[in-house]
């Protein structure tokens, strides 16, 4: 289960979130929309506390994450990432081979067990439909596979370590239809094991791959409710208004 | 019209570029063209000459074997390939020992009177030696001159004394000072490299920009210091240091040197490296935090690896800055032209024997030609150098187009 409950984000004197409280349901795929700059990504990474790395900024409220506060004193920020995996808007692997991008996470953990590491790889790999297209190519680059590939590398690399939570902010915006249509179906698989949260600009994206969707606009949360409601019969005019295209 | 003005534009960048070019490439020619000079001469100052009696069965002698006669380390003529006499030295001065001052009067002038008196002195003794001018040698009857070996390349790098102004054959042996600089320039980057690259790390990573807002001004101040300036520091300070810590009877030793140049080499180390470190995009460290590593995991495994090539560069970079470094070195090294065989001992670069000997050496001597060859030396370790910085390099912006 993860929760936030009445938080406010500023980075300096900008609020950029607003008193956001939402259950964020399991098992399932929420979808993040709203126009751009409405924070929709500062509040993803307030689950896995990647906003720390920016100075300057300011949180207040709680966002829990398996039943425990994650802005809590002491807790283990590595650990929480560990659990709250993360996929980025455009392909970021690392300048290794497509083996060690799957393996560095549990080789950061501690894992040293070569065998565990080669099965877990193999499986992140399956689970991200990626695995026929490379398993004669594990050595190679993984700048040396396109774009598409990249990003199913990248989520691969996030399953590894077998997170809870899988955050998604606009995968799929720097790829292709096809490679969009993958991962969309592949999100479609995932959401059997995980929570995922995923942001995007795209309506109809929104529509097909989540069950609920919430709706952002200037840091504060308008509308969070099953897809189907939001995208048919939403409450708010505004959210009408920008589902619709009616909307800046 | 417009044509016309580009033209004219192109035509200036293509002048100035070429004067640019020609304008090294002279330097580099007449650097090597006196440096080239030095081989195929002999060794012997101008104007002077090795001379023994015309009956010594010894024709030809080697700049060494000259040497150790004159040092009195060879005392029989045996010992290079002659007849079982003892070897008799004999330079300007010793005339006075064979002769009265009634019977040398008037030889000031007398040029006749010297040229028999020297040649009876080399007549009367079998095993003599002699250093002469060689103005006098034409009409000597009695004496053979000596063919010296010619330097070359051989005894140039190969010779272990470095000694050029020594009498009658001056040593140009570049062995010691090659050495000096590659001891002395190498320790100092094992010295920097450590320091300047935690720095690096610690400025592009960890240092909040408030302290980075100070550090890197005085960093950047730390390279407009002249060398003279880290010369004086190091005499003061890191000399009577080192001198005390190792219980040296002098302070000035290669590691002191070793020591300057580290400091002098780490402003460049660290402010390129630094750029390297920066360079490493924000996506994948983040991808890596994303995961799970701490901080100092993400920049051992992400962050230095993805800069390595500019980290190599930087390390470069600094061997270059520390190999051609002059003032600093000549001041701490003890400049001592002697193979050396511990860190501790003194040491002698080949920048600081060039700025300290081009004052004392005559144009167009010998002395001044092989300091022309260190030059040249020095130009080409620097490129090789500099080559290995732009392979790197290339390499490394070949890496980021893929
Ligand atoms: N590092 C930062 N420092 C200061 N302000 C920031 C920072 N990052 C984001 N902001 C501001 O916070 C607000 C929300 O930004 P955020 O990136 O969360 O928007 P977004 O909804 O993800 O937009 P987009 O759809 O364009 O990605 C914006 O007004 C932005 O200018
Ligand atoms: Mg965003």
């Amino acid at each position: 289960m993860i929760e936030a409950k009445n938080l406010n984000l500023f980075y300096g004197t900008f609020q950029a979130l607003n008193d956001i409280s939402m259950k964020v349901p399991e098992k399932s795929v929420t979808a993040l929309i709203g126009p751009s700059g409405c924070g929709k990504s500062t509040f993803l990474r307030t689950f896995n506390r990647m906003n720390d790395l920016i100075p300057g900024v300011k949180i207040e409220g709680e966002v829990i994450v398996d039943d425990m506060n994650v802005y809590e004193k002491g807790v283990d920020v590595d650990n929480l990432r560990k659990r709250v995996g993360m996929v980025f808007q455009k392909p970021n692997p690392f300048a290794k081979s497509i083996f060690e991008n799957v393996a560095y996470g549990l080789r950061v953990n501690g894992v040293n067990d070569e065998k565990l590491i080669k099965q877990t790889v193999e499986e992140s790999l399956k689970q991200a439909a990626l695995w026929d297209e490379v398993k004669d190519n594990l050595k190679k680059s993984a700048y040396a596979i396109s774009g598409g590939q990249q990003q199913r590398l990248c989520i691969a690399r996030a399953l590894a370590v077998e997170p809870t939570v899988l955050l998604m902010d606009e995968p799929a915006s720097a790829l292709d239809p096809i490679s969009t249509s993958k991962i969309e179906e592949l999100i479609h698989e995932l959401k059997k094991k995980y929570t995922i949260l995923i942001v995007t600009h795209n309506m109809q994206q929104a529509a097909r791959v989540s069950d609920h969707t919430a709706f952002f606009y200037m840091g504060s949360l308008v509308e969070f409710d099953e897809t189907k409601t939001i995208f048919t019969h939403p409450v708010k005019q505004q959210t009408q208004n920008y589902v619709t295209g009616r909307f800046g | 019209m417009k044509k016309i003005f580009e033209k004219v534009i192109e035509g200036i960048l293509m002048l100035s570029g070429t004067v640019t070019t020609l304008t090294v490439l002279l330097i580099i020619f007449f650097l090597f063209k006196e440096g080239i000079g030095l081989f195929g001469k002999s060794p012997t100052e101008e104007g002077f000459t090795v001379a023994v009696n015309r009956e010594n069965p010894v024709n030809e002698l080697s700049t060494d074997q000259i040497k150790n006669i004159f040092d009195q380390n060879i005392h029989n003529w045996n010992e290079v390939g002659g007849n079982n006499d003892s070897i008799i030295l004999f330079r300007m001065d010793d005339l006075f020992n064979y002769y009265t001052e009634e019977e040398l009067a008037g030889i000031d002038t007398n040029m006749n009177l010297l040229t028999s008196k020297i040649d009876e002195v080399i007549d009367k003794n079998k095993g003599i030696i002699a250093f002469i001018s060689s103005k006098e040698i034409p009409q000597n009857p009695n004496s053979k001159l000596i063919h010296i070996k010619a330097i070359g390349l051989g005894s140039f790098f190969g010779g272990k004394e470095w000694f050029p102004t020594a009498q009658p054959v001056a040593q140009f042996g570049v062995y010691p000072l090659l050495m000096g600089t590659l001891w002395v320039s190498l320790l100092a980057i094992l010295i920097a490299l450590p320091f300047g690259l935690a720095t690096a790390v610690y400025m592009a990573e960890i240092a909040s920009p408030g302290v980075r807002s100070v550090l890197k001004p005085v960093i950047e101040l730390l390279a407009g210091i002249p060398s003279v300036v880290y010369g004086f520091f190091g005499l003061i300070v890191v000399v009577p240091l080192v001198q005390q810590i190792f219980a040296l009877p002098v302070g000035e030793t290669g590691l002191t040197g070793s020591i300057i140049l580290a400091i002098m080499a780490l402003p460049t180390i660290i402010t390129v490296a630094e750029d390297a470190i920066r360079g490493t995009p924000r996506s994948v460290k983040e991808a890596s935090l994303a995961l799970g590593a701490s901080q100092w995991q993400t920049i051992y495994r992400i962050t230095i690896p993805y800069a390595s090539s500019g980290i190599t560069a930087a390390v470069i970079l600094g061997i270059g800055r520390a190999i051609g470094e002059t003032m600093a070195v000549l001041m701490v090294t003890g400049n001592a032209a002697v193979v050396p065989h511990s860190i501790l001992e003194p040491m002698r670069t080949i920048p600081a024997t060039i700025a300290a000997e081009l004052g004392e050496a005559a144009k167009g001597s010998l002395h001044y030609d092989a300091l022309f060859a260190l030059g040249c030396i020095l130009f080409i370790i620097t490129m090789i150098v500099n080559l290995t910085v732009q392979m790197i390099s290339g390499k490394r912006t070949r890496n980021k187009l893929r």
